[in-house]
Protein backbone atom coordinates (compact mmCIF):
# COMPACT_ATOMS: atom_id res chain seq x y z
CA UNK A 1 0.00 0.00 0.00
CA UNK A 2 1.44 3.41 -0.97
CA UNK A 3 1.30 6.60 1.16
CA UNK A 4 -1.85 7.86 -0.58
CA UNK A 5 -3.62 4.56 0.02
CA UNK A 6 -2.59 4.54 3.66
CA UNK A 7 -3.72 8.14 4.10
CA UNK A 8 -7.11 7.53 2.55
CA UNK A 9 -7.48 4.57 4.92
CA UNK A 10 -6.93 7.01 7.79
CA UNK A 11 -9.53 9.34 6.26
CA UNK A 12 -6.91 12.09 6.02
CA UNK A 13 -7.38 12.55 2.28
CA UNK A 14 -11.13 12.93 2.73
CA UNK A 15 -10.72 15.42 5.59
CA UNK A 16 -8.28 17.51 3.55
CA UNK A 17 -10.69 17.53 0.60
CA UNK A 18 -13.55 18.55 2.91
CA UNK A 19 -11.51 21.53 4.14
CA UNK A 20 -10.71 22.35 0.52
CA UNK A 21 -6.97 22.33 1.24
CA UNK A 22 -4.18 20.78 -0.80
CA UNK A 23 -2.24 17.95 0.84
CA UNK A 24 0.76 20.17 1.63
CA UNK A 25 -1.44 22.74 3.36
CA UNK A 26 -3.55 20.25 5.24
CA UNK A 27 -2.87 20.08 9.01
CA UNK A 28 -3.86 16.41 9.36
CA UNK A 29 -1.44 15.37 6.60
CA UNK A 30 1.35 17.60 7.89
CA UNK A 31 1.05 16.10 11.36
CA UNK A 32 1.64 12.66 9.85
CA UNK A 33 4.67 14.01 7.93
CA UNK A 34 6.02 15.55 11.13
CA UNK A 35 5.57 12.29 12.97
CA UNK A 36 7.47 10.40 10.23
CA UNK A 37 10.29 12.98 10.27
CA UNK A 38 10.60 12.84 14.07
CA UNK A 39 10.76 9.04 14.06
CA UNK A 40 13.21 9.10 11.09
CA UNK A 41 15.46 11.64 12.78
CA UNK A 42 15.42 9.76 16.08
CA UNK A 43 16.34 6.46 14.38
CA UNK A 44 18.98 7.96 12.06
CA UNK A 45 20.51 9.99 14.91
CA UNK A 46 20.85 6.79 16.86
CA UNK A 47 22.60 4.94 14.00
CA UNK A 48 24.79 7.87 12.97
CA UNK A 49 25.58 8.46 16.62
CA UNK A 50 26.83 4.89 17.00
CA UNK A 51 28.96 5.22 13.81
CA UNK A 52 30.42 8.68 14.50
CA UNK A 53 30.78 8.71 18.25
CA UNK A 54 33.98 10.72 17.96
CA UNK A 55 32.32 13.61 16.05
CA UNK A 56 29.30 15.02 17.97
CA UNK A 57 29.19 17.93 15.47
CA UNK A 58 27.50 15.68 12.88
CA UNK A 59 24.76 14.73 15.33
CA UNK A 60 24.27 18.34 16.34
CA UNK A 61 23.99 19.26 12.63
CA UNK A 62 21.36 16.56 12.02
CA UNK A 63 19.32 17.72 15.00
CA UNK A 64 19.68 21.35 13.88
CA UNK A 65 18.56 20.67 10.28
CA UNK A 66 15.67 18.46 11.34
CA UNK A 67 14.52 21.02 13.93
CA UNK A 68 14.56 23.71 11.21
CA UNK A 69 12.45 21.48 8.94
CA UNK A 70 10.00 20.83 11.79
CA UNK A 71 9.70 24.55 12.52
CA UNK A 72 8.89 25.25 8.85
CA UNK A 73 6.23 22.50 8.86
CA UNK A 74 4.79 23.79 12.16
CA UNK A 75 4.43 27.27 10.74
CA UNK A 76 2.59 25.86 7.69
CA UNK A 77 0.27 23.95 10.06
CA UNK A 78 -0.42 27.09 12.10
CA UNK A 79 -1.19 29.01 8.91
CA UNK A 80 -3.53 26.29 7.72
CA UNK A 81 -5.41 26.32 11.03
CA UNK A 82 -5.71 30.09 10.77
CA UNK A 83 -7.09 29.73 7.25
CA UNK A 84 -9.61 27.15 8.41
CA UNK A 85 -10.68 29.31 11.34
CA UNK A 86 -11.00 32.34 9.07
CA UNK A 87 -13.02 30.36 6.50
CA UNK A 88 -15.30 29.13 9.27
CA UNK A 89 -15.79 32.63 10.64
CA UNK A 90 -16.55 34.00 7.17
CA UNK A 91 -19.03 31.19 6.53
CA UNK A 92 -20.90 31.92 9.76
CA UNK A 93 -20.90 35.63 8.99
CA UNK A 94 -22.10 34.94 5.45
CA UNK A 95 -24.98 32.78 6.71
CA UNK A 96 -25.93 35.43 9.25
CA UNK A 97 -25.87 38.34 6.76
CA UNK A 98 -27.70 36.44 4.04
CA UNK A 99 -30.35 35.18 6.46
CA UNK A 100 -30.97 38.64 7.89
CA UNK A 101 -31.16 40.13 4.41
CA UNK A 102 -33.62 37.44 3.32
CA UNK A 103 -35.97 38.05 6.21
CA UNK A 104 -37.19 41.48 5.11
CA UNK A 105 -38.23 40.52 1.57
CA UNK A 106 -39.84 37.34 2.95
CA UNK A 107 -41.89 39.41 5.42
CA UNK A 108 -42.88 41.78 2.62
CA UNK A 109 -44.04 38.88 0.46
CA UNK A 110 -45.90 37.28 3.38
CA UNK A 111 -47.82 40.45 4.17
CA UNK A 112 -48.64 41.08 0.53
CA UNK A 113 -50.03 37.53 0.26
CA UNK A 114 -51.98 38.06 3.53
CA UNK A 115 -53.49 41.20 2.05
CA UNK A 116 -54.44 39.51 -1.23
CA UNK A 117 -55.92 36.50 0.59
CA UNK A 118 -57.88 38.65 3.05
CA UNK A 119 -60.19 39.77 0.26
CA UNK A 120 -59.70 43.41 1.25
CA UNK A 121 -58.62 44.25 -2.29
CA UNK A 122 -61.63 42.55 -3.82
CA UNK A 123 -63.09 39.06 -3.91
CA UNK A 124 -60.79 36.15 -4.75
CA UNK A 125 -61.91 33.65 -7.33
CA UNK A 126 -61.98 30.03 -6.20
CA UNK A 127 -59.48 29.09 -8.91
CA UNK A 128 -57.03 31.59 -7.43
CA UNK A 129 -57.19 30.36 -3.84
CA UNK A 130 -54.98 27.30 -4.41
CA UNK A 131 -52.29 29.47 -5.98
CA UNK A 132 -52.34 31.90 -3.08
CA UNK A 133 -51.97 28.91 -0.76
CA UNK A 134 -48.97 27.71 -2.80
CA UNK A 135 -47.39 31.15 -2.48
CA UNK A 136 -48.02 31.23 1.25
CA UNK A 137 -46.70 27.70 1.89
CA UNK A 138 -43.55 28.29 -0.11
CA UNK A 139 -42.97 31.58 1.60
CA UNK A 140 -43.29 29.73 4.92
CA UNK A 141 -40.80 27.11 3.81
CA UNK A 142 -38.26 29.78 2.94
CA UNK A 143 -38.93 31.56 6.22
CA UNK A 144 -38.33 28.35 8.18
CA UNK A 145 -35.11 27.65 6.32
CA UNK A 146 -33.87 31.18 7.00
CA UNK A 147 -34.78 30.78 10.68
CA UNK A 148 -32.85 27.49 10.82
CA UNK A 149 -29.84 29.13 9.19
CA UNK A 150 -29.96 31.93 11.75
CA UNK A 151 -30.10 29.44 14.63
CA UNK A 152 -27.15 27.56 13.11
CA UNK A 153 -25.11 30.74 12.76
CA UNK A 154 -25.86 31.56 16.42
CA UNK A 155 -24.83 28.04 17.48
CA UNK A 156 -21.59 28.36 15.49
CA UNK A 157 -20.82 31.74 17.01
CA UNK A 158 -21.76 30.37 20.45
CA UNK A 159 -24.36 33.09 20.97
CA UNK A 160 -27.55 31.01 20.91
CA UNK A 161 -29.61 32.45 23.78
CA UNK A 162 -30.87 29.84 26.24
CA UNK A 163 -33.20 31.27 28.89
CA UNK A 164 -33.81 28.45 31.35
CA UNK A 165 -36.89 28.01 33.48
CA UNK A 166 -39.13 25.22 34.78
CA UNK A 167 -41.70 23.91 32.34
CA UNK A 168 -43.78 20.86 31.47
CA UNK A 169 -42.31 18.82 28.62
CA UNK A 170 -45.63 17.01 28.45
CA UNK A 171 -47.54 20.21 27.68
CA UNK A 172 -45.08 21.18 24.95
CA UNK A 173 -45.27 17.71 23.43
CA UNK A 174 -49.07 17.64 23.49
CA UNK A 175 -49.25 21.10 21.88
CA UNK A 176 -46.79 20.05 19.19
CA UNK A 177 -48.69 16.82 18.42
CA UNK A 178 -51.86 18.89 18.08
CA UNK A 179 -50.14 21.30 15.70
CA UNK A 180 -48.83 18.43 13.58
CA UNK A 181 -52.17 16.62 13.46
CA UNK A 182 -53.18 17.82 9.95
CA UNK A 183 -49.73 16.93 8.54
CA UNK A 184 -49.79 13.52 10.26
CA UNK A 185 -53.32 12.87 8.99
CA UNK A 186 -52.36 13.83 5.45
CA UNK A 187 -49.34 11.48 5.69
CA UNK A 188 -51.44 8.55 7.02
CA UNK A 189 -49.52 8.56 10.26
CA UNK A 190 -50.97 7.97 13.68
CA UNK A 191 -49.18 9.76 16.53
CA UNK A 192 -49.59 8.33 20.05
CA UNK A 193 -48.35 9.74 23.33
CA UNK A 194 -47.63 7.73 26.44
CA UNK A 195 -46.66 9.93 29.35
CA UNK A 196 -45.87 8.73 32.84
CA UNK A 197 -48.25 9.89 35.57
CA UNK A 198 -47.04 12.83 37.69
CA UNK A 199 -44.13 13.58 35.37
CA UNK A 200 -42.01 16.32 36.99
CA UNK A 201 -41.25 19.63 35.25
CA UNK A 202 -37.92 19.99 33.47
CA UNK A 203 -35.43 22.84 33.55
CA UNK A 204 -34.50 24.36 30.19
CA UNK A 205 -35.49 26.89 27.56
CA UNK A 206 -39.07 25.96 26.54
CA UNK A 207 -39.01 27.92 23.27
CA UNK A 208 -35.80 26.18 22.16
CA UNK A 209 -36.96 22.75 23.35
CA UNK A 210 -40.12 23.27 21.28
CA UNK A 211 -37.82 23.50 18.27
CA UNK A 212 -36.23 20.14 19.21
CA UNK A 213 -39.61 18.38 19.62
CA UNK A 214 -40.81 19.98 16.37
CA UNK A 215 -37.75 18.76 14.44
CA UNK A 216 -37.96 15.21 15.80
CA UNK A 217 -41.69 14.92 15.18
CA UNK A 218 -41.42 16.45 11.72
CA UNK A 219 -38.66 13.98 10.75
CA UNK A 220 -40.60 11.03 12.17
CA UNK A 221 -43.70 11.86 10.10
CA UNK A 222 -41.77 12.88 7.00
CA UNK A 223 -39.79 9.66 6.69
CA UNK A 224 -42.70 7.26 7.07
CA UNK A 225 -43.66 5.83 3.69
CA UNK A 226 -47.30 5.47 2.80
CA UNK A 227 -48.58 4.90 6.35
CA UNK A 228 -47.30 4.17 9.79
CA UNK A 229 -47.26 4.88 13.47
CA UNK A 230 -45.32 7.12 15.83
CA UNK A 231 -45.11 6.49 19.54
CA UNK A 232 -43.85 9.22 21.84
CA UNK A 233 -43.00 8.26 25.42
CA UNK A 234 -42.22 10.58 28.28
CA UNK A 235 -40.72 9.04 31.37
CA UNK A 236 -38.68 9.97 34.41
CA UNK A 237 -35.27 8.36 34.48
CA UNK A 238 -33.21 9.20 37.56
CA UNK A 239 -32.80 12.97 37.63
CA UNK A 240 -34.01 13.51 34.07
CA UNK A 241 -37.13 13.33 31.96
CA UNK A 242 -36.64 11.34 28.80
CA UNK A 243 -38.47 12.12 25.56
CA UNK A 244 -38.52 9.11 23.28
CA UNK A 245 -39.98 9.02 19.75
CA UNK A 246 -40.27 5.80 17.76
CA UNK A 247 -41.32 5.73 14.13
CA UNK A 248 -41.92 3.03 11.55
CA UNK A 249 -40.15 5.00 8.84
CA UNK A 250 -37.38 4.30 6.34
CA UNK A 251 -34.62 4.26 8.99
CA UNK A 252 -31.03 5.44 8.62
CA UNK A 253 -28.47 3.24 6.83
CA UNK A 254 -25.64 2.10 9.13
CA UNK A 255 -22.82 3.95 7.31
CA UNK A 256 -24.72 7.26 7.56
CA UNK A 257 -25.52 6.98 11.25
CA UNK A 258 -22.29 8.55 12.52
CA UNK A 259 -22.93 11.71 10.47
CA UNK A 260 -26.58 12.16 11.36
CA UNK A 261 -26.05 15.07 13.78
CA UNK A 262 -23.69 16.90 11.43
CA UNK A 263 -24.67 20.21 9.91
CA UNK A 264 -26.26 19.97 6.42
CA UNK A 265 -25.91 16.18 6.42
CA UNK A 266 -28.71 14.28 4.73
CA UNK A 267 -28.69 10.53 4.59
CA UNK A 268 -28.82 8.93 1.15
CA UNK A 269 -32.16 7.29 1.77
CA UNK A 270 -33.55 10.54 3.23
CA UNK A 271 -32.80 12.13 -0.14
CA UNK A 272 -34.36 9.16 -1.91
CA UNK A 273 -37.70 9.40 -0.07
CA UNK A 274 -37.89 13.06 0.78
CA UNK A 275 -36.26 15.75 -1.29
CA UNK A 276 -37.28 18.56 1.04
CA UNK A 277 -35.03 19.27 4.01
CA UNK A 278 -31.88 21.16 4.79
CA UNK A 279 -30.07 18.71 7.04
CA UNK A 280 -30.07 21.25 9.87
CA UNK A 281 -32.85 19.98 12.16
CA UNK A 282 -30.87 17.33 14.04
CA UNK A 283 -27.77 19.51 14.25
CA UNK A 284 -29.89 22.24 15.88
CA UNK A 285 -31.65 19.71 18.14
CA UNK A 286 -28.34 18.32 19.42
CA UNK A 287 -26.89 21.76 20.10
CA UNK A 288 -30.01 22.90 22.00
CA UNK A 289 -30.34 19.73 24.08
CA UNK A 290 -26.66 19.75 25.04
CA UNK A 291 -26.75 23.44 25.88
CA UNK A 292 -29.75 22.72 28.10
CA UNK A 293 -27.73 20.15 30.07
CA UNK A 294 -29.31 17.10 28.44
CA UNK A 295 -28.22 14.32 26.09
CA UNK A 296 -29.57 13.18 22.74
CA UNK A 297 -29.23 9.95 20.80
CA UNK A 298 -30.91 7.48 18.48
CA UNK A 299 -31.07 3.92 17.25
CA UNK A 300 -32.12 3.10 13.74
CA UNK A 301 -32.50 0.20 11.39
CA UNK A 302 -32.85 0.73 7.68
CA UNK A 303 -36.31 -0.26 6.47
CA UNK A 304 -37.71 -0.69 9.98
CA UNK A 305 -37.64 2.73 11.57
CA UNK A 306 -35.82 4.90 14.09
CA UNK A 307 -35.97 5.82 17.74
CA UNK A 308 -34.74 9.25 18.74
CA UNK A 309 -34.53 10.32 22.36
CA UNK A 310 -33.33 13.19 24.48
CA UNK A 311 -33.19 13.89 28.18
CA UNK A 312 -33.55 17.11 30.15
CA UNK A 313 -32.72 17.70 33.79
CA UNK A 314 -35.64 17.74 36.22
CA UNK A 315 -36.36 21.15 37.71
CA UNK A 316 -34.75 21.64 41.10
CA UNK B 1 -59.77 60.27 12.48
CA UNK B 2 -56.80 58.77 14.34
CA UNK B 3 -53.37 59.37 12.87
CA UNK B 4 -50.65 56.75 12.52
CA UNK B 5 -47.04 57.61 11.72
CA UNK B 6 -45.30 54.68 10.04
CA UNK B 7 -41.50 55.01 10.08
CA UNK B 8 -40.27 52.24 7.78
CA UNK B 9 -37.73 52.27 4.96
CA UNK B 10 -39.24 49.30 3.11
CA UNK B 11 -41.63 50.71 0.56
CA UNK B 12 -43.38 47.34 0.20
CA UNK B 13 -44.36 47.33 3.88
CA UNK B 14 -45.38 50.99 3.76
CA UNK B 15 -47.71 50.05 0.94
CA UNK B 16 -49.26 46.83 2.35
CA UNK B 17 -49.67 47.78 6.00
CA UNK B 18 -50.35 51.41 5.07
CA UNK B 19 -53.16 50.40 2.69
CA UNK B 20 -54.77 48.11 5.29
CA UNK B 21 -54.63 50.75 8.04
CA UNK B 22 -55.98 53.35 5.65
CA UNK B 23 -58.85 50.99 4.75
CA UNK B 24 -59.56 50.61 8.45
CA UNK B 25 -60.13 54.34 8.62
CA UNK B 26 -56.84 55.65 9.96
CA UNK B 27 -54.95 58.59 8.55
CA UNK B 28 -51.54 57.36 7.49
CA UNK B 29 -48.38 59.44 7.55
CA UNK B 30 -45.27 57.75 6.27
CA UNK B 31 -41.57 58.36 6.79
CA UNK B 32 -38.92 56.39 4.94
CA UNK B 33 -36.04 57.31 7.30
CA UNK B 34 -35.45 58.10 10.97
CA UNK B 35 -34.79 61.79 10.53
CA UNK B 36 -38.05 62.43 8.64
CA UNK B 37 -39.84 60.26 11.19
CA UNK B 38 -38.66 62.43 14.09
CA UNK B 39 -39.65 65.62 12.29
CA UNK B 40 -43.13 64.30 11.39
CA UNK B 41 -43.69 63.00 14.94
CA UNK B 42 -43.34 66.57 16.17
CA UNK B 43 -45.27 68.35 13.45
CA UNK B 44 -48.12 65.88 12.80
CA UNK B 45 -48.73 64.73 16.41
CA UNK B 46 -49.79 61.17 15.54
CA UNK B 47 -51.82 58.98 17.94
CA UNK B 48 -49.43 56.08 17.52
CA UNK B 49 -46.05 55.52 15.88
CA UNK B 50 -45.04 52.31 14.11
CA UNK B 51 -41.26 52.21 14.14
CA UNK B 52 -38.79 49.99 12.31
CA UNK B 53 -35.33 49.74 13.89
CA UNK B 54 -32.91 49.42 11.00
CA UNK B 55 -33.47 52.79 9.34
CA UNK B 56 -31.37 55.07 7.16
CA UNK B 57 -30.08 58.44 8.49
CA UNK B 58 -31.10 57.93 12.13
CA UNK B 59 -31.29 54.43 13.65
CA UNK B 60 -34.61 53.32 15.12
CA UNK B 61 -33.21 53.12 18.69
CA UNK B 62 -32.05 56.75 18.44
CA UNK B 63 -35.46 57.75 17.08
CA UNK B 64 -37.16 55.97 20.00
CA UNK B 65 -34.81 57.55 22.56
CA UNK B 66 -35.35 61.07 21.17
CA UNK B 67 -39.13 60.58 20.95
CA UNK B 68 -39.25 59.58 24.61
CA UNK B 69 -36.94 62.38 25.73
CA UNK B 70 -38.94 65.09 23.99
CA UNK B 71 -41.82 66.57 26.02
CA UNK B 72 -43.88 67.04 22.85
CA UNK B 73 -43.68 63.41 21.73
CA UNK B 74 -43.01 61.31 24.81
CA UNK B 75 -46.69 60.45 25.41
CA UNK B 76 -47.19 58.99 21.93
CA UNK B 77 -47.23 55.18 22.11
CA UNK B 78 -44.55 53.55 19.95
CA UNK B 79 -44.96 50.08 18.45
CA UNK B 80 -41.60 48.70 17.34
CA UNK B 81 -42.03 46.65 14.17
CA UNK B 82 -38.79 45.00 13.13
CA UNK B 83 -37.08 41.81 12.10
CA UNK B 84 -34.53 42.00 14.94
CA UNK B 85 -35.49 39.38 17.48
CA UNK B 86 -32.56 39.26 19.91
CA UNK B 87 -33.57 39.52 23.57
CA UNK B 88 -31.05 42.35 23.94
CA UNK B 89 -32.85 44.44 21.28
CA UNK B 90 -36.28 43.68 22.73
CA UNK B 91 -35.22 44.65 26.27
CA UNK B 92 -33.50 47.80 25.03
CA UNK B 93 -36.60 48.94 23.13
CA UNK B 94 -38.86 48.31 26.13
CA UNK B 95 -36.42 50.11 28.45
CA UNK B 96 -36.40 53.08 26.09
CA UNK B 97 -40.19 53.25 26.35
CA UNK B 98 -41.66 51.23 23.47
CA UNK B 99 -45.25 50.12 24.17
CA UNK B 100 -45.05 46.88 22.16
CA UNK B 101 -42.35 45.04 20.25
CA UNK B 102 -43.40 43.00 17.20
CA UNK B 103 -41.12 40.81 15.08
CA UNK B 104 -42.39 41.13 11.51
CA UNK B 105 -41.62 37.53 10.54
CA UNK B 106 -43.74 36.21 13.41
CA UNK B 107 -46.94 38.16 12.76
CA UNK B 108 -49.52 38.17 10.03
CA UNK B 109 -50.87 41.43 8.67
CA UNK B 110 -54.17 40.96 10.55
CA UNK B 111 -52.35 40.30 13.81
CA UNK B 112 -50.36 43.52 13.42
CA UNK B 113 -53.60 45.35 12.71
CA UNK B 114 -55.11 43.95 15.93
CA UNK B 115 -52.06 45.06 17.93
CA UNK B 116 -52.32 48.59 16.51
CA UNK B 117 -56.02 48.75 17.38
CA UNK B 118 -55.29 47.48 20.89
CA UNK B 119 -52.59 50.11 21.50
CA UNK B 120 -54.88 52.85 20.17
CA UNK B 121 -57.62 51.76 22.58
CA UNK B 122 -55.32 52.03 25.61
CA UNK B 123 -56.05 54.99 27.90
CA UNK B 124 -53.50 57.77 27.49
Amino acid sequence: MNLKGALSQLNIMRQCRRHNLSLWQCPQFLFVVMGIIIIGVAVSTYFIGTLFVEDPGIIALIVLVSTAVLIVISSIITNSFERLAEANRMKSEFISVVSHQLRSPLSNIKWAIDLLMSGRLGPIRETQTDYFKILKENNNRMKELVNDLLVVSKIDQKILPIVKKNFSLREITEGMIEGFRPFAYASNVEVKLEAEENLPDVFGDPSQIMLVVENLLDNAIRYIREKGEILIKLEKIEKTVRFHIRDTGVGIPQPDQKYIFQKFFRSENALKYQTQGSGLGLYIAKAIVEKSGGTIGFESEEGRGSVFWFTLPISS
Amino acid sequence: MKKILFIEDEFALQKTLGDVLHQEGYEMISALDGETGLRLAKSAKPDVILLDLILPRVHGFTVLKQLKEDEETKAIPVIVLTNLEEMGDINRAIELGATTYLVKAQYSLEEVLEKVKKVLSLPK
